[in-house]
């Protein structure tokens, strides 16, 4: 019956595509979720009233941030080329595409932690001062904390957004199912292969939403 | 124990210069309960935070026991603020840990090991009385409960001090009496010191030995708490004063219109004396009848205090006698309001 309704569907093609969607977005979200935060709280230390207070610093990293915010993906993953090949020998491939993909969410995900933590009560960090704390016993035992489910919610909107970024990595052979959609689907006139390349895009999709979603609600204790 | 001297602190605000404490000096003895009272803005919030220092000061110092607080460099006063506990208005518990957790953090802070940890919190859970809700988080728990948690996580460490920044205005009547029941058990259990700012006159008159008035970043009255409430000197005093004792001049002139025979005394009561039976004893002793008008007896922790607005029927002299019995026999102030 399948055979019939998709008759350009190739199922083996189609797993190693769904694999490396997953192994992209999760390697991504890695990188994206560890240089966030470490950008994320830069950007909060170092604004008006907190810890670090400098307003110079604070204007440097907010430029950089908005600046990789500013660029289109597909133009972004093109400029990177020289850069990933020094990283990693070639451009093309998976792995290829992690630079830019780390790299174009990082500052998104980072501007999600920056609101995370200032939603962070004030006076809880006043106390935590009140008792002689360090500023890294603040961050690592009050901010992150604290500003947990803000900080997961705000990773499974940028893994969905990496899922569509993964698609876009397509025109450096990245592979996954947006690029199998468009070459083996779109380019070849067989829609089987668009159309189910996007369910199964769109049930990731949710999977993620669903994942993250349950993660915040355990954490939330308010 | 610990004394303030000159202490200033100047907040620039849309470049306009504003001096929330101004060269204010205070000395607090070890033990005591001090409270300072005042309305908002006028500075008792900053002079709190600027013992610990959570606002550096603009200039003047602060010596608690023999360190002198505002000379400590980064690292000394995050030791010192170790020995000063805190509990805030809005008790501002982490509200990602569990209440046993919460009274830890101090305890992780100044690196306790774990074991010796949750045996400190045990302690302190037993004494706030709060065993049964170790487990909770502070989102299950009511306002007195939460300060509760705020007061044990502030003994965690033993402090010398404890820092009260309104700690009872978001907690309704009942719960704040509980609260200021619990900080005289733990001032008289563990002979803290403890520095208590508040708005309302209640507190003050609850617990505290004695009482400075604010206004303006200035201390504009100070002393026994007794004292402040029989002879307020400065209006905000005064007003203060009135918010628990009513306002009594008000509605004299009518009292004395209606009660126009024998002769309208007021009586003060200071201290212990309220517990003499003072009404019962004069009519047993002299041939007069005594009319309760209008009073209020206040219960501080020196003893009771007072006035009794009564009405004397009689012979004249016979309730002249009376008067001048209470004069000499007693430590009650009279004031004779009018004759018949």
């Amino acid at each position: 019956m399948l055979k019939e309704l998709f008759p350009n569907v190739v199922l083996e093609d189609l797993l190693v595509a769904t694999g490396e969607t997953f192994y992209m977005t999760l390697l991504a979200l890695v990188g994206t979720v560890i240089f966030g935060i470490i950008l994320g709280l830069l950007l909060y230390l170092t604004s008006n009233g907190n810890l670090w207070k400098n307003k110079g610093f604070n204007y440097i990293i907010a430029a950089v941030v908005n600046i990789f915010r500013a660029i289109p993906f597909i133009i972004l993953i093109l400029l990177l080329i020289p850069f990933t090949t020094f990283l990693l020998g070639t451009f093309r491939g998976s792995n290829a595409a992690l630079p830019a993909l780390i790299i174009g969410s990082a500052p998104f995900y980072a501007r999600l932690v920056e609101i995370g933590l200032r939603e962070v009560d004030k006076g809880v960090i006043e106390a935590a001062q009140s008792m002689g704390a360090k500023t890294k016993t603040i961050i690592f035992k009050v901010l992150l904390p604290e500003s947990m489910p803000a900080l997961v919610s705000g990773a499974t909107v940028t893994a969905i957004a990496l899922i569509g970024y993964t698609a876009v990595a397509g025109v450096i052979g990245a592979g996954g199912l947006g690029d199998f959609a468009y070459y083996y689907g779109f380019v070849r006139r067989d829609f089987d292969v668009v159309f189910v390349c996007t369910v199964l895009i769109i049930i990731i999709v949710f999977i993620f939403q669903f994942i993250g979603d349950m993660i915040t609600k355990k954490l939330d204790k308010r | 124990m610990i004394s303030i001297k000159g202490l200033t602190k100047k907040f620039l605000i849309q470049h306009k210069e504003i001096t929330a404490v101004d060269d204010l000096s205070l000395t607090i003895k070890k033990g005591e309960i001090f409270g300072v009272i005042g309305y908002s803005g006028a500075g008792k919030s900053t002079l709190i935070r600027l013992i610990n220092r959570l606002e550096e000061p603009t200039s003047g110092s602060v010596i608690i026991g023999d360190k002198e607080i505002t000379n400590l460099r980064k690292g000394e006063l995050r030791n010192a603020r170790q020995n000063i506990g805190m509990i805030f208005q809005h008790f501002n518990l982490l509200w990602s840990r569990t209440v046993s957790e919460n009274i830890s953090f101090p305890l992780e802070i100044a690196g306790v090991p774990k074991d010796e940890r949750e045996k400190r919190v045990q302690e302190l859970i037993q004494l706030v009385g709060l065993a049964g809700r170790e487990n909770a988080y502070p989102s299950q728990l009511s306002g007195g409960q939460k300060q509760r948690v705020g007061i044990a996580r502030a003994l965690a460490n033993d402090p010398k001090v404890l820092l009260c920044d309104e700690a009872t205005s978001a907690l309704d009547p009942e719960t704040t009496n509980s609260i200021l029941d619990l900080l005289v058990d733990i001032n008289e259990r563990l002979g803290l010191t403890i520095i208590l700012i508040t708005h309302e006159m209640h507190v003050i008159q609850k617990i505290c030995n004695r009482v400075a008035v604010m206004e303006n970043g200035k201390i504009v009255e100070q002393g026994e708490v007794i004292d402040v409430f029989l002879k307020p000197k400065h209006s905000v005093t005064k007003k203060f004063v009135e918010q628990v004792m009513g306002n009594e001049e008000g509605d004299l002139t009518e009292i004395i219109d209606d009660h126009s025979a024998g002769k309208l005394v007021r009586l003060h009561f200071i201290g212990e004396t309220a517990n003499q039976a003072l009404i019962s004893t004069i009519s047993k002793q002299f041939n007069i009848e005594v009319n309760i008008l209008q009073g209020k007896i206040n219960q501080t922790k020196l003893g009771a205090y007072g006035t009794l607005t009564v009405q004397i029927l009689g012979e004249i002299e016979e309730i002249d006698r009376t008067i001048t019995f209470i004069k000499e026999e007693t430590s009650i102030e009279v004031e004779v309001l009018a004759h018949a």
